[in-house]
């Protein structure tokens, strides 16, 4: 060291500033010796944090029990899917919104919209329609509705009420669709309770994993009988494709929307084995499922207070999905019901299936890079006009089936109101197409608007001919179309032996 | 030397042979947590670095199959040009996503902030500058940027 490099140093050998400079550099080590330590513990935990996340890439699910095609309790797939089936659970909760969602005791919508037991009057739809719940419910509300506690339904019901696939493959013998032909022509009781062989019951859950997920890879797949038969006849109708397999041929984002069609579509009982069909053999718009039902002569019951054989409409999702914008632009079910969620570096499909204005983050702001109340204000708008069109449409139906009950009181017979009844029936099945459809018109606003206002003009035109036939006699106030609060008389119901109003053809759906 | 200041020396000795040892520790466990999270990467030019956390995989799954696939990778488009902006911008971005990857309390979708964006911008226009520099507006703030309507030049932004 050059001589006065260190001139400002004290003499080394100067006892007391030695001291001195000695605690200082006790106090300067241990300081060092104290960020060494908070220095050390954090690099350690992000070290492990790190550790963590490459974790959770690398293993993104443990197999610590067996599944299989018999394994119809969530619970059990829980054990390896835990956050999936955490979501799952939560499809038990209840939060509503402007038009829909759930509720413990779910809303009655014939009281919300009398005008329901009016287009329904005669069917065990105006018994008892509410709002409907999650997944988790489906079983438990099919057990509770009055349509299957006061009426007879086949076994049928449960294609899409309850983890099936077990009961199907069982009665068939190995043979689904055997099993699916069988347990749908069976009382609904019958079905519900079947045992095998040691008395095990063999329905004993909702909607369940293995509907939609091969066991182990949990892969998507399809397994409901109606959803295979109904999109290979679209299929061959609208691509000439013969033989079409969703398992093996559909594309990935595609069985993102496909296992949700296995249900979320508009079905019939077929008359003599009421298997589950669907009506696609001429397309899915509405007036191409209309011709399907009007070639085959089909009905699912005859109105009470008209005698017009109708179709009731259930709740054709995926069909008006697939007329709208999000269809064109390859968005799927999934995306926006059951959107990623990120848990650690793994993304994880959310299994609380729910409506999308629930949870607009996920579901929207993906795509939508607004903000949440300009697409709350977005989906509320369409909704609230479809909402208004709904009024519109049912104003003018209830007043068609008036004037055609105040004519049936005149004493007129199918020959002068036939083509009355026909403009019912297309009217009450637009209007209930898009009525039950669960998204109030959002899912193809523009589909949802034109369907109604060929419901209004059906409705209209159909009274403008009656009225035409009977002006100056018809009675509207002497006639009551609406079934007592709640109930539709025995007398007015639809039964298997024959129709329920003299002179009109026997119903041969179900409900 | 006597004895007391000899027994402080070699006590001072002592205790820098363990602050000594323990800085090495802590160099030891940084430079090997550094390396386990591959921290070099992130001095590279590789889109692969981006998606070492998985965030952004979606974001590199789909720029694969863009159109600027084969003109531009992530740092083309989302760094600055400038020799020293370019580190600045990436030890600004290196810290916050550390950040918050590791505190988990980032928004979900994740989306672009307002520096990031105008670094984007300002790239297309480098890049694509001869082709529309006839159709830009003289002053930018404000205008409507590139990626307004070619949102998935680069890359989708969703799923």
């Amino acid at each position: 060291m050059p001589p006065g490099a260190d001139a400002n140093r004290p003499p080394s050998n100067a006892p007391a500033s030695h001291a001195s400079a000695g605690a200082a550099s006790s106090r300067l080590l241990v300081m060092v010796f104290l960020g060494g330590v908070v220095a050390a513990s954090l690099i350690a935990a992000l070290l492990v944090s790190i550790g963590e996340r490459k974790g959770e890439t690398e293993h993104p699910y443990q197999l610590l029990v067996a599944v299989d095609d018999q394994t119809t309790d969530p619970a059990a797939w829980g054990v390896n899917w835990p956050s999936q089936y955490e979501s799952y659970l939560r499809t038990t909760d209840w939060q509503r919104t402007r038009y829909g969602g759930s509720d413990a005791i779910p809303v009655q919508k014939l009281n919300a919209s009398p005008w329901l037991r009016a287009m329904w009057s005669g069917y065990a739809f105006s018994l008892d329609y509410r709002e409907s719940r999650g997944h988790a419910f489906t079983l438990h509300d099919q057990d509770h509705t009055q349509r299957v506690l006061q009426r007879e339904q086949p076994g049928a019901c449960l294609h899409c009420h309850a983890a099936i696939m077990p009961l199907y493959e069982y009665v068939g013998e190995g043979d689904i669709m055997e099993g699916f032909r069988q347990v749908s022509a069976m009382p609904w009781e019958e079905a519900r309770n079947y045992t095998d062989a040691s008395g095990n019951p063999l329905v004993q859950h909702p909607v369940s994993c293995m509907d939609c997920h091969t066991p182990n890879t949990m892969e998507l797949r399809v397994t409901r009988p109606g959803f295979l038969v109904g999109i290979a006849a679209l299929k061959e109708h609208e691509e000439g494709i013969v033989g079409y397999d969703p398992n093996r041929d559909a594309t990935r984002q595609e069985m993102r929307t496909f296992v949700c069609a296995q249900c979320h579509v508009e079905y019939y009982f077929e008359p003599e084995d009421k298997m589950v069909t669907f009506p696609w053999a001429q397309g899915i718009r509405v007036e191409e499922q209309e011709a399907y039902y009007d070639a085959i002569g089909f009905s699912d019951w005859t109105h009470a207070a008209t005698g017009g054989g109708m179709i009731k409409a259930q709740h054709p999702e995926f069909e008006l999905w697939s007329q709208g914008t999000h269809a064109a632009a390859g968005v799927a079910c999934s995306d926006c019901h059951m959107p990623y969620q990120r848990e650690g570096a793994q993304k994880v499909s959310d299994h609380h299936v729910r409506s999308p204005l629930l949870n607009l983050n996920r579901s929207c702001q993906t795509c939508h890079a607004v903000s949440e109340e300009e697409l709350f204000e977005r989906v509320a708008t369409v909704q609230d006009r479809t909402e208004a069109l709904i009024q519109r449409a049912s104003t003018a139906l209830v007043d068609l089936i008036e004037t055609l009950a105040a004519a049936r009181a005149l004493g007129a017979g199918d020959d002068e109101l036939g083509e009355a009844i026909q403009m019912q029936r297309s009217a009450q099945w637009r209007l209930d197409w898009i009525y039950s459809e669960g998204s109030h018109g959002f899912h193809a606003p523009q589909e949802s608007a034109r369907i109604l206002a060929e419901a209004m003009d059906m409705a209209r035109r159909g009274e403008t001919m009656v009225v035409e036939l009977y002006a100056g006699r018809l009675d509207r106030d002497a006639v009551d179309i609406m079934p007592p609060f709640g109930v539709t008389p025995d007398s007015l119901a639809p039964t298997r032996e024959g129709p329920a109003v003299p002179g009109t053809p026997p119903v041969r759906g179900g409900g | 030397m006597e004895g007391p200041t000899r027994g402080k020396t070699e006590r001072i000795s002592r205790l820098m042979l363990g602050v000594a040892g323990i800085l090495g520790l802590t160099v030891g466990l940084g430079s090997f947590t550094f390396y386990y999270g591959q921290g070099t990467a992130y001095l590279s030019q590789n889109p692969e670095a981006c998606i070492n956390c998985h965030i952004m995989q979606e974001q590199f799954d789909s720029w694969i199959k863009s159109s600027h696939h084969s003109v531009a990778t992530c740092n083309s488009c989302h760094l600055p040009k400038g020799a020293i902006t370019k580190w600045i911008s990436k030890a600004d971005n290196g810290f916050f996503h550390s950040w918050a990857f590791t505190f988990r309390n980032h928004p979900d979708p994740i989306r672009i902030k307002p520096r990031n964006a105008r670094i984007a911008q300002n790239n297309c226009v480098y890049c694509h500058s001869e082709f529309v520099h006839e159709t830009f507006p003289e002053r930018q703030d404000g205008a409507v940027g590139c990626v307004h309507c070619h949102k998935d030049a680069g890359h989708a932004a969703w799923r």
